[in-house]
């Protein structure tokens, strides 16, 4: 019987496995890693945020200006917050980016929002980043009252 | 199938309440009066419930989260999501059991 042609496009019969070159990088995978360790340290950061401004003590009601003042001026939240804040919102970013991926259709409105969202996004990260690096607890001309218990050292 | 509808619908949720609360936060920076106002509104009854509502959809979607990181690589995972959506169920109710009675408390309870 004479050999059978192959098509050049199918490999040999038995032929050892060969991975194929990935021609577009691996950016879905390291994504689908980040979401997933994002997500085991997000746990820990939202849930410790939301018990110290909910539970303890009034919780919602303990709110105010001073509270925020009182917090972020120990180093400690305001890393966790930093750490928080960016985890969320690249975490949350990258999963809506999935979600438009998987149901706006056409190319021009899926381009649209993306670019929406990155924008969206880039603002907000930009600014709660400033937030936290320039807040000053204790703005002068602001009524005493208002202010947290630091700015009246003794 | 309904896990994964519920585990997208809450991260979306989310992601817009954080949008929203990044800019509310900022507010720090006009005045403190500022930042008071509009906090002032988060802490009616029914801004209460809606902050419940986004404390459920953060418990959801963060158990079943770690559910399916554990369906992704722990070999037994995949066997397990069943039982497992049942834990993130259990978890949930238990959690929201231990939060909902303080907050609510904290909201309707005069407080102020
Ligand atoms: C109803 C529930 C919530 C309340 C009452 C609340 C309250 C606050 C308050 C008072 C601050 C000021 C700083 C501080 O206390 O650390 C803050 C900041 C922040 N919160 Fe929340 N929060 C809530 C839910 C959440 C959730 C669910 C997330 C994450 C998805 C989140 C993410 C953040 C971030 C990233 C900041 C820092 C913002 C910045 O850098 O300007 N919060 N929140
Ligand atoms: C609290 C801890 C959290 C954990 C453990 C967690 C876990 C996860 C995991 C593992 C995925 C991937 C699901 C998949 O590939 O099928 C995911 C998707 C997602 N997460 Fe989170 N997450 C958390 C918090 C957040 C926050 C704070 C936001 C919003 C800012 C958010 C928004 C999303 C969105 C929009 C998706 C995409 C859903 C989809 O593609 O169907 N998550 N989350």
């Amino acid at each position: 019987m004479a050999q059978a042609q192959t098509p050049s496009a199918i490999a040999a019969p038995r032929s050892p496995y060969a991975r194929r070159k990935t021609t577009r990088g691996n950016f879905e995978l390291y994504s689908w890693v980040f979401m997933r360790a994002s997500g085991v340290v997000l746990l820990v950061l939202v849930f410790g945020h939301l018990f110290v401004n909910l539970m303890v003590g009034e919780g919602v009601h303990a709110i105010d200006f001073a509270f925020v003042g009182g917090k972020w001026s120990s180093p400690f939240w305001q890393v966790w917050d930093l750490l928080m804040l960016w985890l969320a919102m690249f975490h949350g970013t990258n999963g809506v980016r999935t979600v438009v991926n998987d149901y706006a259709q056409r190319d021009s409105t899926r381009g649209v929002l993306k670019s929406l969202l990155y924008l969206a996004s880039a603002i907000v990260v930009i600014l709660g980043t400033l937030v936290i690096f320039t807040f000053n607890p204790c703005p002068p001309g602001a009524p005493a009252e208002l202010l947290p218990s630091i700015c009246f050292p003794n | 199938m309904w896990s994964w509808v519920a585990h997208r619908v809450t991260g979306v949720l989310i992601f817009f309440f954080l949008l929203v609360h990044i800019l509310d936060t900022a507010l720090v920076r006009v005045s403190p009066e500022a930042y008071n106002a509009v906090i002032g509104t988060y802490q009616t009854p029914i801004m209460g419930l809606g902050e419940a509502g986004l404390v459920a959809a953060i418990v959801f979607h963060a158990f079943n989260g770690v559910r399916v990181i554990l369906v992704d690589f722990w070999a037994k995972g995949p066997k397990y999501q069943k039982a497992m959506l049942w834990i993130v169920v259990g978890l949930f109710v238990v959690t929201m059991a231990g939060f909902l009675p303080r907050h609510l408390m904290n909201v309707f309870g005069g407080g102020h």
